[in-house]
């Protein structure tokens, strides 16, 4: 049996969690068993986990899960995949994710492999499964030996799909873990979509000279749905607030599109968005060194481009 | 206070990566190797901070082989008081966290540092498995710490947001920018690092059941496609109908 955890903060399940289910759904086929999601906490809908393939729901609805606490949500994880035999153990390489996923390991006594961004193949019994490693620079292939094996899906890397299967939702508890973090608040930006989960992102750089002159970025970013971001410089410059800068010291990101406006693309820039499915440059200087990245390139003023790039999407999404 | 940072060894982030001829080895030749950025900038500084504003050690624990050595020193250099090595290859990253269980355990440290990630595997995995080995509270992708006593306030990066939450001692945490600033050694810290103790620790027997076994590079990008500025319609045809991502 393949067991995924779904997300759900806030009693909402993220695009991260239909993605889990849906590629543990596929591990599923691929080892011939069937796909069973948990979520903790109050949910609101957890029967909605169906429709990525899972073919029954656990959910322990105790409102000690609504706040994040990686001891009491690994205990309750591990507890659920050792009554039910699980073989493999799917979570989101999130910051949830990423807390729990080497706590459920070594209690499963299992081997962990995260980040991974492609189904895996089998091996005898053993599971192979790719991640990208060296921040994009390569890929690295693994090998997990162990009875049970736990796996955390990178955002973006699968895509939700509709495998619909006929589900059931089943309330269960766990003997109870109590959490020793007390969580005191939780601040969100309310109507964007997180960098991490943004699907189109929409970035620019020192080459826009000053944060007055990011209406045309916001723009741009509000035509197509998109999120923005910025360079570290800008960041740091605090042109735009902290939580935008991408990179190796920022936020690691595999949107399907990321558009970078006066972005001069230092390799350090690069390891947190070189995993993007198609970039677009736009920047005045031929040789900036980002082009060698870009799927598609244009040379000239950002202070022209942008605003001209802005209307033809405007006409694009019209027509 | 007693605290604990886990500093790892990566090629530095300008490296050109590469592998053996069938790609089952990292190939070191030319690389120069530092510090992993998080451990140093964030962890290793935002412990010694806190070491100069309430008194203590801090301890600086890498698992590898002697080479590391200068790495290390650069961590005394900075400011921890004493270092431990585990002497062994790094093989993965639970054969790491029982390393460092298995040293911390009988220690009692109030706090051990991680960082968020290693920049050459990218997992951000030791942290949680070693906060489990040793039954700790764990709180991932910290930007901000401050003690009060015996209580730590955090705050913890999440997915477009932070998260305030208290914990008490001990516990453990993985530093992510916004902790500390980064610090160079300067030359005394430097002069006193050759002096500072450096132990080294035979390791413990595991095996690590998830094994890297291939590497490759990614495809080559097919190369840029160029689009005159005043071609925009051009630009987002292209992006229908040939990349198909709107
Ligand atoms: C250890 C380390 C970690 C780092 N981590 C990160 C990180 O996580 N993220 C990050 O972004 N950086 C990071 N950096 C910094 C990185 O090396 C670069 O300095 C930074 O990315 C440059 O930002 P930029 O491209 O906005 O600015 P610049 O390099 O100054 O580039 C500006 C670009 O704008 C173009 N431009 C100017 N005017 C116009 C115009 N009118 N029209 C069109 N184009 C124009 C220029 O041609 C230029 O290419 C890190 C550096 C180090 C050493
Ligand atoms: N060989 C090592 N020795 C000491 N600490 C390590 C080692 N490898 C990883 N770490 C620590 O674990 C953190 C997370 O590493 P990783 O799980 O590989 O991303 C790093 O930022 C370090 O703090």
């Amino acid at each position: 049996m393949v067991l995924v955890f779904a997300e759900s903060p806030r009693g909402q399940f993220k695009k991260s969690s239909y993605e889990a289910v849906t590629y543990g759904k596929k591990v599923a086929d691929l080892l011939g068993t069937s796909c069973i999601a948990l979520t903790l906490g109050t949910t609101k809908d957890a029967g909605e986990l169906g429709r990525y393939g899972a073919t029954k729901v656990l959910s322990i609805p105790d409102a000690s899960f609504d706040t994040f606490d990686s001891q009491s949500y690994a205990s309750a994880i591990s507890e659920i995949a050792k009554s039910n035999n699980a073989n493999v153990v799917v979570l989101s390489h999130t910051s949830t994710g990423k807390s729990v996923a080497g706590r459920v390991a070594v209690r499963l006594n299992a081997g962990l492999v995260s980040g991974v961004n492609s189904l895996p193949t089998t091996s005898g019994a053993a599971l192979r499964v790719k991640k990208s490693v060296f921040s994009g620079k390569a890929i690295a292939e693994y090998e997990i030996s162990s009875e049970v094996k736990v796996l955390s899906l990178m955002g973006n890397a699968v895509k939700p799909e509709n495998l619909g299967s006929a589900v059931t939702v089943e309330t269960v508890s766990v003997a109870s873990a109590k959490g020793r973090v007390r969580v005191k608040s939780v601040k969100t930006q309310e109507g964007t979509v997180p960098l991490p989960e943004a699907e189109i992102v929409v970035s620019a750089g020192r080459g826009m000279k000053g944060p007055e002159n990011w209406g045309m970025v916001e723009s741009l970013a509000a035509t197509l749905g998109a999120t923005t971001a910025c360079s570290r410089p800008v960041a740091d410059a605090h042109w735009r607030p902290h939580h935008e800068h991408v990179g190796q010291t920022g936020i690691a990101i595999r949107p399907n599109l990321y558009i970078a406006i006066g972005i001069s693309g230092a390799i350090q820039h690069l390891a947190g968005v070189n995993n993007s499915k198609v970039i677009v440059v736009i920047n005045k200087d031929a040789e900036a060194p980002f082009f060698k990245a870009a799927d598609y390139g244009v040379v000239g003023d950002l202070f022209e481009i942008v605003p001209r790039l802005d209307e033809a999407f405007k006409k694009f999404k019209a027509g | 206070m007693k605290l604990l940072v886990c500093i790892s060894q990566t090629p530095d982030t300008t490296s050109k990566i590469s592998f053996n001829a069938n790609g089952t080895e990292f190939n070191a030749a030319g690389v120069q190797f530092i510090m992993n950025p998080y451990d140093e900038w964030y962890a290793l500084v935002r412990a010694c901070e806190l070491r100069e504003a309430l008194g203590g050690t801090v301890v600086a624990l890498n698992v590898g082989p002697a080479a590391n050595e200068t790495t290390i020193r650069k961590a005394l250099a900075i400011g921890a008081d004493e270092a431990v090595r585990i002497d062994c290859e790094p093989n993965g990253a639970g054969f790491v966290a029982k390393q460092i269980a298995e040293y911390a355990r009988a220690e009692n440290f109030d706090i051990i540092f991680f960082g968020k990630e290693t920049i050459d595997h990218n997992g951000s995995e030791v942290g949680a498995m070693v906060a489990e080995h040793l039954d700790l509270p764990y709180v991932s992708y910290a930007s901000k710490l401050d003690l009060n006593g015996s209580t730590a306030t955090l705050e913890r990066d999440i997915e477009g947001g932070v998260e305030v939450l208290e914990v008490d001692l001990p516990f453990v945490l993985s530093a992510a920018k916004g902790m500390a600033e980064q610090r160079i050694p300067n030359m005394r810290g430097i002069m006193t690092a050759r002096s500072k103790p450096l132990k080294e620790v035979p390791a413990v027997a595991f095996e690590d059941s998830a094994k890297a076994v291939q590497f490759s590079l990614p495809p080559a990008k097919a190369g840029v496609k160029l689009i005159q500025p005043d071609q925009m319609d051009e630009l987002v045809r292209l992006l229908h109908e040939e990349a198909k991502i709107i």
